[in-house]
């Protein structure tokens, strides 16, 4: 590079000459050198703000472009990332508590068509109507011809009718893959399962979604791709709702029942092992709702969840409990029982107008099931309290199971609590509850006092609840219902090594009109077994049962009710691996020995 | 000194070349294997699904209870009673070997004594014989 001299002296020499300032031609030259440097210092900058922007440039390109071919092709399985269950992207199963199969998924075809492609739609139509008893040539026509470019024929195939629709041989008709829900054991479970059909619909898949009870309740869960179809135990034991079931529906029929309904329920855990509700349905081919009469008459009514009934004398074991808890009496203390009591313009009186009084031990008044007895009980606890322990077992709200229905049953409580109702509320009448609520707290009496939440769902352990009442007072309370088995009400209820302890039920049913029918009752037998150790509690309701082996009908639970639980019993508790064992002789026995 | 280097390495180009394009081909079949495979494992799990709802369908209980009254004279299947439960000292011993008395009396009885205790028919019998015989040579040594 060539300096220019800042004082070149030809040009100093001349300046001088001509008498001008030669400083002004060193000022000047600098400037022209501040110049050129500044020019190339911009050039510079300006190089790299190009390059840096043609770097941006380069990235954003890639980046968007990246985008725009991840926004517009199909989506596609990466190919060598190893996968395991993700395959298999269906409904979870169900299954009961020892992995027995409840509800599976089954792959299968839908038919649908496309009339443009249709060689000939009549022979097709008539060929369809062949295959298909339930359809109707004329009407398939009618919508083969009508100009549209496709119809659903059928939702599910099976692999005959698929093969017989490929030999008709027209290119109009074709399938689509379908999972369906299969419910392998039919009917068994019907009302706990409930119901699964397809949602929305596409000619390459269909989501299968839960129409009714714990289908509908774990929908979400059911169909959580996150847990990669993971079967749900519930607390079911298949083979003993098998069991309840053959015998409960052979109780009801001998019986002369409408409808039936059993629970069993293990006390410290809440699980439910079996619930039938009868009559019951196909849960593969669920039939539709009734549209009008009354709901209870669809077997799609769930008796166990749905039927708020007044359970009657099964709730005088709460007033009793109650009243020991408190410690306004012992189980031996003595009430009045003269009946008929007159309250107000209200006249209570005992079963065929008995009077069981003047006097009562509180265990009699369970024993020989006294109205006017625990009606006394029930004034001395008093309105307040009354309530506040009803609520602590659960009977004022519905009951926490998991099924749809469940949350829709509330028990129906009266607005105002009157005095009458303390009473009648005593002995079970004026308040309805669903047997479901009656397992839940006869499990608290007989776990030692401890409110329990009845699940469908396997549990482990035993339910953290609070206590409601002192394990003394479970323990004379469960003496007291041992007592109604082998001395009172239920004494057909006995069944040999189980110790069954209980409490029988009778309530007339209500007119829809007002007022209570006296020919149609509904019959509960709520009982817990063994007494000395319980471990589970079997509620049985009958429906309008009569028993006609005697001279005149009878309808009382004592007659209907307990013989049918008792046979579930001696069939159940053998598969529960329950061992029949010598009842311990009661502990007043033994003192009286000492004496 | 440059001629070589070049050489060397528009080989290494060559060879690398080569090695590309044979792994290249390598992964394409591996992917296609895996993407058998995983056809394959679909299928078979949609086969085993297939068949666990058969197996629930073939032993729902309804039909094992027909199953079990239709072949009842074969099976002799009752529902389960409280009766079947056992104590745990209904479970019979096994019989106590014959050889213990065996050793204890060898050499002193007789080839026809050891001939009677190897019949198993009759144990307590046996078991009687003995001690008869016993006593008998007891009651001869003094």
């Amino acid at each position: 590079m060539i300096r220019t001299p800042l004082r070149p002296l030809a040009h100093i020499l001349s300046a001088r000459a001509r008498g001008e300032n030669p400083d002004s031609i060193e000022r000047e030259n600098i400037r022209l050198r501040q110049e050129k440097t500044r020019d190339r210092a911009r050039a510079r900058a300006e190089g790299r703000l190009l390059l840096l922007g043609i770097a941006f440039a380069m990235a954003f390109t890639v980046i968007g472009g990246r985008m725009g071919l991840l926004a517009a092709t199909e989506p596609s399985e990466p190919r060598s990332a190893n996968s395991g269950a993700q395959i298999l992207t269906g409904r979870a199963d169900l299954t009961d508590r020892n992995g027995r199969i409840l509800a599976t998924n089954l792959l299968t075809h839908s038919l649908y068509a496309q009339p443009k492609d249709m060689v000939d739609p009549t022979r097709v139509a008539s060929e369809l109507a062949r295959i298909f008893p339930d359809m109707d040539a004329k009407l398939l026509l009618a919508r083969f011809t009508d100009g549209r470019s496709f119809v659903w024929v059928r939702k599910t195939l099976s692999p005959e009718q698929m093969q017989a629709v490929h030999d008709i041989g027209d290119p109009g008709l074709l399938f689509g893959p379908r999972e369906m829900r299969l419910y392998p054991n039919g009917r068994l479970a019907a009302h706990v399962l409930g119901g699964a059909s397809f949602g929305a619909e596409g000619v390459h898949s269909a989501e299968v979604i839960g129409t009714a009870g714990i289908e509908k309740y774990l929908d979400a869960q059911l169909r959580d791709p996150a847990l990669e179809g993971k079967p749900v135990a519930l607390s079911l034991d298949l083979t003993v709702q098998a069991t309840t079931q053959e015998v409960l529906e052979a109780g009801m029929k001998m019986m002369n029942a409408k409808g039936a309904t059993a629970i069993l329920m293990d006390v410290h855990t809440g699980e439910i092992l079996s619930l039938v509700s009868l009559p019951d349905f196909d849960p593969n081919d669920r039939p539709q709702a009734l549209l009008k009469g009354d709901p209870a008459d669809s077997p799609l009514f769930n008796r166990a969840v749905q039927g708020v009934y007044e359970l009657g004398s099964t709730f005088k074991i709460f007033a009793a409990a109650q009243a020991v808890d408190l410690g306004l009496l012992e189980s031996s203390s003595m009430v009045d029982a003269d009946a008929p009591m007159i309250w107000g313009k209200h006249k209570i009186k005992e079963f065929e107008n008995h009077n069981y009084g003047p006097l009562l031990s509180v265990r009699d008044v369970i024993v020989k099931s006294s109205n006017v007895g625990v009606a006394h009980i029930a004034l001395q606890i008093g309105a307040v309290r009354q309530q506040a322990f009803l609520k602590s077992l659960g009977f004022f709200g519905p009951t926490p199971v998991e099924l749809v229905e469940a949350a829709g049953a509330k028990p129906l409580i009266p607005k105002r609590w009157a005095e009458i109702v303390t009473i009648t509320t005593s002995y079970g009448h004026g308040m309805s509850a669903s047997p479901m609520h009656l397992a839940a707290a006869y499990a608290a009496i007989a776990n030692g006092g401890t409110a329990v939440k009845p699940t469908l769902l396997r549990v482990e352990k035993p339910q953290n609840a609070p206590a409601v009442m002192s394990p003394e007072t479970s323990l004379a309370a469960i003496d007291m219902l041992r007592g109604v088995v082998t001395e009172g009400t239920a004494s057909l209820g006995d069944v040999e090594g189980y110790q069954v302890a209980g409490k029988t039920g009778t309530a007339d049913k209500p007119k829809a009109t007002g007022g209570y029918y006296h020919d149609k009752v509904i019959n509960t037998f709520a009982s817990l077994f063994p007494a000395s150790d319980p471990h589970y509690v079997l509620i049985v309701t009958l429906d309008e049962p009569v028993e006609t082996t005697g001279p005149i009908p009878r309808r009382t639970a004592g007659w209907t009710a307990v013989p049918v639980a008792a046979e579930i019993i001696r069939r159940v508790a053998p598969l529960l691996g329950l061992r029949p064992v010598i009842e311990p002789a009661a502990t007043d026995a033994v003192t009286l020995v000492h004496n | 000194m440059r001629p070589i280097l070049y050489a060397l390495s528009f080989l290494a180009v060559i060879g690398l070349a080569f090695w590309a394009y044979r792994e290249n081909y390598a992964t394409q079949k591996l992917l296609r294997q895996v993407e058998a495979l995983q056809t394959e494992i679909g299928t078979l799990r949609e086969a085993l699904a297939v068949q666990r709802a058969e197996w629930a369908y073939l032993n729902r209980p309804d039909r094992l209870r027909e199953l079990s009254t239709i072949n009842f004279d074969r099976l002799g299947l009752f529902p389960l009673e409280p009766t079947q439960f056992g104590q745990i000292d209904q479970v019979s011993y096994p019989v106590p070997p014959a050889m213990f008395l065996q050793d204890s009396l060898d050499g002193i009885l007789t080839i026809n004594l050891s001939g009677t205790l190897a019949d198993p028919d009759a144990p307590t019998d046996d078991r009687a014989k003995t001690t008869e015989i016993v006593d008998s040579h007891e009651e001869q040594v003094p």
